[in-house]
């Protein structure tokens, strides 16, 4: 069979659908990532620890496994919820344990005297954090969260696991149809290419500008 | 509606959950070591200064980086068969993952070759030695020890993206998952124990990197010493 104008119609909304997952996720798991992230930098012992353990385990299972838990998991809990928010679940528990990560790394790469600083100011723990670490650990966390967002969009693909259709599915059946392997995933993947390529380019262009001062030190 | 939970009902199918533990494991070895080699090829090749050495080895890592790995397998699997070439599900697998992964490590390794300062290069050139020892020991082996920590976890990325192969039926350990729940309908019990196995050869996998770091780069505990000192230096100038 041809590869028609329907087909082609077909990719693109699951191309559609692939960028509002990937939007979803990161919005979820910016919310999770960010309370993941206070929790795992918190001031009591326990807190901290049980938020260690918890995305040590997140991060040692692989992405499909997570969402296919997410997908039976709600169904088990009684509720029957669409593809898209079992989608979303499994990817909001990937992208909050690895946001977290990049986060505390930032916000621990701010020198520890500007806590002291603040201190004698003196601000509370919060306003501490709010308003002196945070506007200085964004620009830091900045370009690896670009390069996070490179990953999301790309292990969206996954969420055909649990039914749901976006740009790696929609092409699978397009090509159960038509059976144009090379063509289907060909097209595919360039779709995928043209999200995040511009993405790692500009994580790159963000992480060479942060470093300007270091590289002419050297 | 209640359900309740009953792991005994997979405990029946311990062979095949072995048996796709085993695969994994053998997959992931395979990628890891060739993966390694092609990581080092790709990092060599993309800093030649023959543009027709470098430029292809750039796309080769944009094209595999900026893409899904399981497009990438769609395409080597359905692709190969349709040409009349029919490998088996492992095969195209441990292809389509050594191929992913050497773009990843590629770039890691790039970034170790970068960081070798031009002094120590040509200290090893004052001394004598010939070329492809300044590779290994004064280039390659300390770029490696550089990034040794960005590398391994790559690796360990790429142990829990075997379980993308399952979709091309390959019967590692997701796969061995699926066959179990469609025959036992317990979905959630089987994935919660591949879940914790996977959690489990994690961590392994981490103490099995750092175990081996501390026994390949003898020299690391000095030199973070060295750096713990540097760090501390350009703290006090920033602050």
């Amino acid at each position: 069979m041809r590869f028609t104008y329907v087909h082609l119609l077909f990719i693109l909304h699951g191309f559609a659908w692939t960028i509002g997952l990937s939007a979803l996720s990161f919005a979820l798991g910016g919310i999770g990532g960010l309370i993941l992230m206070l929790l795992r930098t918190s001031r009591v012992a326990s807190v901290r620890w049980v938020a260690a353990v918890f995305m040590q385990i997140i991060q040692g299972i692989p992405v499909l496994i997570l969402l296919v838990l997410s997908y039976y998991g709600l169904g088990f809990a009684g509720l029957d919820v669409p593809p898209l928010v079992a989608a979303g679940i499994g990817m909001m528990l990937y992208a909050s344990v690895y946001l977290a990560d990049i986060w505390r790394g930032s916000m621990e790469s701010i020198p520890k005297t500007q806590w002291e600083a603040a201190e004698c100011l003196p601000l509370s723990r919060w306003q501490t954090i709010r308003l002196v670490v945070i506007p200085q650990a964004v620009r830091i966390s900045l370009p690896s969260t670009v390069g996070f967002l490179v990953q999301i969009l790309k292990s969206t693909s996954l969420a055909s696991v649990v039914g749901f259709i976006e740009l790696t599915r929609s092409g699978q059946l397009v090509n159960n149809s038509i059976i144009k392997p090379f063509l289907v995933f060909l097209l595919v993947g360039l779709l995928y290419f043209a999200l995040c390529y511009p993405l790692s380019i500009y994580s790159q262009y963000l992480e060479r500008r942060l470093h300007v001062g270091r590289r002419q030190t050297q | 509606m209640s359900y309740g939970f009953d792991f005994s009902s997979v405990l029946p199918f311990w062979p095949d959950l072995l048996s796709g533990l085993y695969l994994t494991v053998v997959m992931t070895v395979f990628a890891t070591v060739f993966g390694l080699v092609a990581g080092i090829a790709v990092a060599t090749a993309r800093r030649s200064r023959v543009k027709s050495v470098s430029l292809p080895a750039g796309i080769y890592v944009e094209t595999l980086r900026n893409t899904p790995f399981i497009v990438q397998l769609f395409f080597l699997y359905f692709g190969l068969a349709s040409i009349g070439i029919h490998l088996s599900a492992v095969v195209i697998s441990i292809i389509a993952m050594v191929l992913n992964v050497g773009a990843y490590t590629g770039e890691i390794i790039r970034a170790g070759l970068d960081s070798i300062p031009a002094g120590q290069l040509e200290a090893a050139e004052c001394l004598g030695l010939s070329s492809t020892k300044i590779f290994f020991y004064v280039s390659l082996i300390p770029a490696i020890e550089n990034v040794y920590p960005a590398l391994t976890s790559q690796f360990v990325l790429m142990m829990l993206m075997t379980s993308v192969t399952s979709q091309i039926s390959t019967e590692e350990l997701s796969g061995a998952a699926y066959n179990i729940q469609s025959t036992t309908f317990r979905a959630m019990e089987v994935y919660i124990t591949i879940a914790v196995i996977y959690v489990l050869i994690a961590f392994a996998l981490k103490l099995l990197f750092v175990g081996l770091g501390r026994l390949l780069f003898r020299r690391k505990r000095a030199l973070r010493n060295l750096s713990r000192v540097r760090l501390a230096g350009t703290q006090a100038v920033a602050g």
